[in-house]
């Protein structure tokens, strides 16, 4: 057993940040492959900057879990701004449903607090609001939530909820099938 | 056994298990309503009683002490569910069980907030009881449980108000709001004036600690106090549509397992095994080593809770 868990490999995802400069993308990858990391896919997100004016790529490639460290020093050895640098991706989606005077508690409050310290990102949301900011009105979120973490995001959500006044629908993540 | 009834509680429940006594074999030697009782060691005539009950308000010329005080076999007790104490439903009981007498209970307060004092009964006694009729009406859930062995059960889960789940299937199809609805739902007498009960979900919730209860074996007491209830009132219109939009839909989830009860409002599936529609309820088991077993039907309704009573009334003889 010991002997696979060594080698077992995980998906990690690395969020870096790169000046706009050609071979730039290369130089960040490099360090990957030559220390055992497998690449599996790069976002590149042209058009967006980083608070310094770089743009933003994040990276997901798997590799051993002892392999990762290395990796990581590797990209910081070659001057590479390693902004984030997750030991799993978020591959658990997570959809819930958020009720409440959302508009009148600053919903891009409530969305920045739940991406700060939900452990999720938020990867799509609906608002319906059919009766203006008079009465009750609806957001459905589609959370991406590092995996495992489903519990903890849920509870995080509910006390950012709680503060508002807003309620959570959570989803029924057992039996639903 | 001839078996002899005496049934305590004159509402919807308690008229039907009058009426259906005889076809299933059984005689009503005494029924009581809250302010009288009619006795008869022979066997009453269940139409007399429930047409005097319909023409006089009261059942009979006795006290309704008097009835438990009758000649019967089996107790049932069919008063309004009562939180706390859940008295007078508790000593109903307690008089059964201390006469070695069966009980058979359609009130879940009992069952639900006096859980331990009611098994310290029953060891002391010859009598046993049973309370099917408390969880899921005519579902047959209790008595699956102890078919497949509590300890080969893992969770229960299901959707244990009709009323909440009638408001709930309404809403996301006429895309209509809360209260809206609601007034339907009392018009056509699926919710009562007082809804609270229902749509709060302390109804699904006592369910669900009754679930609990009998899947912890004894191991941990639970009522309602320990229940974490959220009701169906603060989801809008607009939350079922936008569920709807991704293939979602919202009920009014219970569950229960031997370390936790849980109510409120979930996102299931709209074509999911839970997402059942109207009145209807379901109850879910998650087993050991079988996956799931999913029970629906009729939860509530006289008839249909007397259907329960009655096969409860079998399991005792």
């Amino acid at each position: 057993m010991t002997a696979t868990d060594r080698t077992e490999t995980q998906t990690h995802t690395v969020r870096l940040e790169l000046v706009d400069e050609p071979g730039e993308l290369l130089r960040a990858l490099k360090p990957i492959s030559e220390n055992g990391g497998n690449l599996m896919s790069i976002y590149h997100e042209r058009g967006n900057l980083t608070p310094r004016g770089h743009i933003p790529v994040e990276i997901d490639f798997s590799c051993a879990p002892h392999q990762f460290e290395t990796i990581v020093d590797a990209l910081r050895g070659e001057g590479v701004n390693v902004i984030q640098a997750g030991t799993e991706r978020y591959d658990e989606e997570l959809t819930v449903l958020l009720v409440g005077h959302l508009v009148d508690t600053d919903l891009s409050d409530t969305l920045q607090k739940i991406e700060a310290c939900a452990n999720a990102s938020l990867k799509d949301l609906s608002l319906s609001a059919p009766k203006g900011t008079e009465e009750a009105s609806s957001a459905l979120l589609r959370l991406a939530a590092r995996s495992g973490t489903t519990e903890e995001t849920l509870s995080t959500l509910r006390s950012i909820a709680d503060g508002k006044d807003l309620h959570v629908v959570e989803p029924l993540t057992e039996g639903s099938r | 056994m001839t078996g002899r009834l005496a049934v305590i509680g004159a509402g919807a429940v308690g008229r039907s298990v009058v009426e259906l006594a005889g076809e299933y074999g059984y005689s009503v030697t005494a029924v009581a309503d809250s302010s009288s009782a009619a006795i008869d060691s022979e066997g009453l005539d269940a139409e007399a009683v429930l047409d005097r009950k319909d023409e006089t308000g009261s059942v009979g010329n006795e006290t309704p002490e008097a009835a438990l005080d009758a000649a019967y076999d089996v107790l049932i007790e069919a008063t309004p569910t009562t939180l706390g104490d859940a008295e007078p439903g508790f000593s109903h009981v307690e008089a059964a069980l201390e006469r070695d007498r069966h009980a058979v209970l359609a009130n879940k307060g009992p069952v639900a907030e006096r859980y331990g004092d009611l098994m310290d009964l029953v060891d002391a006694s010859e009598g046993d009881i049973r309370f099917e009729a408390t969880v899921g009406g005519a579902i047959p859930a209790l008595s699956t449980i102890e078919d497949v062995g509590a300890t080969n059960i893992t969770a229960a889960r299901g959707v244990l108000n009709g009323t909440a789940n009638f408001i709930l299937t309404r809403m996301a199809a006429e895309g209509l709001d809360y209260e809206h609805v609601l007034a339907e739902a009392q018009d056509l007498g699926v919710a009562e004036a007082d809804p609270t009960f229902d749509v709060e979900g302390t109804d699904a919730a006592l369910k669900c600690v009754i679930l609990a209860n009998v899947l912890g074996q004894g191991d941990r007491e639970f009522t309602l106090s320990d229940a974490t209830v959220e009701g169906i009132t603060n989801v809008p219109g607009s939350a079922l549509e936008l569920a709807a939009e991704s293939g979602r839909t919202v009920r009014l989830v219970g569950e229960a397992s031997p370390g936790a009860v849980r109510v409120g409002p979930r996102l299931i599936p709209e074509n999911g095994t839970l997402a059942v529609s109207g009145t209807q309820n379901i109850v879910q088991l998650e087993t050991e080593h079988a996956g799931q077993l999913n029970i629906s039907g009729r939860g509530a309704g006289g008839p249909e809770t007397a259907t329960a009573v009655l096969s409860d009334v079998g399991r005792l003889f």
